[in-house]
């Protein structure tokens, strides 16, 4: 059934068009004073203001590894991460510690350990699925590099990200 | 021959190439590049958002200086960063075009737009010299006809880029430009009368004795004419004013380029320098429009309170300063104008929609048409009755 829009009757001023123009310019130019003002909220500049401070604590950042209190390394190599990662990431080279070591009752722990950034989703799959605590994402975001081997992060650099974390896990801590 | 060796065919000449340079280089040129950028920054004010503003000097190139130079504003480096990027981008001329159109429609876009402003008198005399680069007696019909060559440049780059959307925008612009030229002729036919002249620079000097058309208490007090001839000339500033958008295709009436419709209309085939010639024309004749509305309504370089080059009106004391110092401010003056006019051009572009095409014919022959034709009519009587 045909449905009829009754057009709406308008007044001579609304025909005449002018005062209608007058009224938007009135409006835009509200909008211009408030920003010369400065009371309009804008968005973040961002390399000069940061949201470091107000980042909220499950902020999903880099992945990073941790060590101990006591400086061992977390990570025991079990290479659960790598398995998980959806977009494979992860490269895992697990190596024996060697007896000598002060924890080698650990057994295992990674030679090698690549997280190719260009690949990270950060979902943060691998540090829900890591048995020993040893994998964080933090809160580092802005990852960039020149070259694609620049951001493959390795062992070192994700020691240096990741830092000390203490306290969780305590089962390989030596006996009282 | 004897003119030719004469001492003022050497003066004229040096004196107009000076003018164009000046006026070209020096004033039209950086206006139109600072033009876009306030378009990109008003328009981002208007709309809530911050716009251009990181590019600055890049000062740090030199040795010696560690930053750069980006002054109040920031962005203020923008247009000469536009400026490098279209000169550095590929000029691709696609294989379906006309070329030799395709070629010759930016410059006919560019070049209407730079002559009409030879017209302009753009200040009162400054050391002596004549502050208008062709002094001629019917500088107004030489506005509109130059003026009118600029919709070729439209129209074949529209026609020679054989595509469909340059080709609708092509079209719009034709019908569009033809309409609204009309009617802006018509409504300057009132200023011609009251003025009686068709040379821009009698225009402006018949304003600075009996004041401003669109504000005649300028040169203070009221007559009984002038309050009765107000209102066929707000009539006539107002459908000029409107017949000037349409005519410099800047929105409400952009629909030869609507974004949202045509790509970018007549110009999407263009890439590089071409489609900034475009840009630079489509801006240079907003200039030049503004210009036109400043001389025939606003006073041309004329200030109340500031004496002309020939030292008279305005304040006594004010004449112990010399005059070119006066010429200097009248080029001030009237550049300050044509700014003011850039930037309500703008203000209108951020806050007006588009017509519709049917629209836009509907108000150009059925409405400013009539209105400008009954408002000589009315302009003529009141002349007549109060003589």
């Amino acid at each position: 059934m045909a449905y009829v829009v009754p057009r709406p009757n308008l007044t001579w001023k609304e025909k005449i068009y002018l005062p209608s123009i007058v009224a938007g310019m009135a409006i835009t130019f509200k909008h211009l004073k408030r920003m010369i003002k400065g009371e309009t909220h804008v968005v973040m500049q961002y390399p000069e203001e940061k949201w470091d401070k107000s980042m909220p604590d499950h902020y999903r950042g880099a992945p990073t590894l941790v060590t101990d209190e006591h400086g061992r390394e977390r990570c025991v190599a079990c290479q659960l991460c790598e398995f998980i990662c959806p977009p494979r990431a992860i490269t895992i080279k697990p190596e024996e510690i060697p007896a000598d070591n002060k924890f080698a009752k650990v057994e295992k722990r990674p030679k090698e350990f690549e997280i190719d950034m260009i690949r990270c989703i950060y979902c943060g799959l691998c540090e829900e699925v890591c048995p020993e605590q040893a994998i964080f994402l933090r809160k580092d975001y802005a990852i960039t590099g020149i070259t694609r081997a620049e951001m493959v992060h390795d062992k070192a650099k994700l020691y240096e990200l990741g830092g000390v974390f203490t306290g969780l896990v305590n089962k390989w801590n030596p006996k009282k | 021959m004897d003119f030719l060796t004469s001492s003022d065919f050497w003066f004229l000449s040096l004196t107009s190439l000076a003018k164009t340079i000046f006026l070209i280089f020096l004033v039209v040129l950086p206006m139109v590049s600072y033009t876009v950028y306030a378009e990109r920054r008003v328009s981002a004010l208007i709309q809530d958002r911050v716009g251009p503003n990181r590019t600055g000097f890049p000062t740090s190139l030199i040795p010696g200086f560690t930053k750069d130079f980006s002054p109040f504003l920031g962005g203020l480096g923008q247009p000469v960063a536009d400026a490098v990027k279209f000169l550095l981008k590929e000029d691709f001329v696609p294989g379906h075009v006309n070329k030799l159109y395709f070629w010759l429609a930016p410059c006919l876009a560019m070049m209407p737009a730079i002559v009409t402003l030879a017209a302009i008198p753009f200040g009162s005399e400054f050391l002596g010299v004549k502050m208008v680069v062709a002094d001629i007696n019917v500088g107004l019909l030489f506005m509109f006809a130059i003026s009118s060559v600029s919709v070729y440049g439209i129209v074949l780059a529209g026609w020679s880029s054989n595509s469909k959307y340059p080709f609708l925008g092509g079209i719009r612009s034709t019908s569009q430009m033809i309409s609204y030229e009309l009617c802006m002729g018509l409504s300057a036919v009132p200023v011609l009368l009251v003025c009686g002249s068709t040379g821009l620079s009698s225009i402006v000097n018949y304003q600075v004795r009996e004041g401003w058309l669109l504000a005649p208490f300028t040169n203070g007090g009221l007559s009984f004419r002038e309050i009765a001839l107000w209102v066929p000339i707000i009539i006539a500033f107002i459908t000029f004013t409107i017949s000037m958008f349409a005519e410099t295709n800047r929105l409400p009436f952009d629909l030869p380029e609507s974004e949202t419709e045509l790509v970018a209309g007549y110009h999407t085939e263009y890439s590089s320098m071409k489609f900034a010639l475009f840009f630079l024309g489509e801006y240079t004749a907003m200039i030049a429009g503004s210009a036109l509305i400043v001389v025939l309504f606003l006073g041309g370089w004329h200030l109340p309170f500031i004496p002309d080059g020939a030292g008279q009106g305005g304040l006594n004391f004010l004449h112990a300063i010399p005059s070119w110092i006066w010429g200097l401010v009248n080029i001030t003056a009237f550049f300050a104008k044509v700014a003011v006019l850039l930037l309500v051009f703008i203000w209108i572009r951020w806050t007006l929609p588009r017509f519709r095409y049917d629209q836009l014919m509907k108000l150009g022959w059925l409405y400013l048409f009539e209105i400008a034709l009954v408002n000589i009519f009315l302009t003529a009587g009141i002349l007549a009755f109060t003589k």
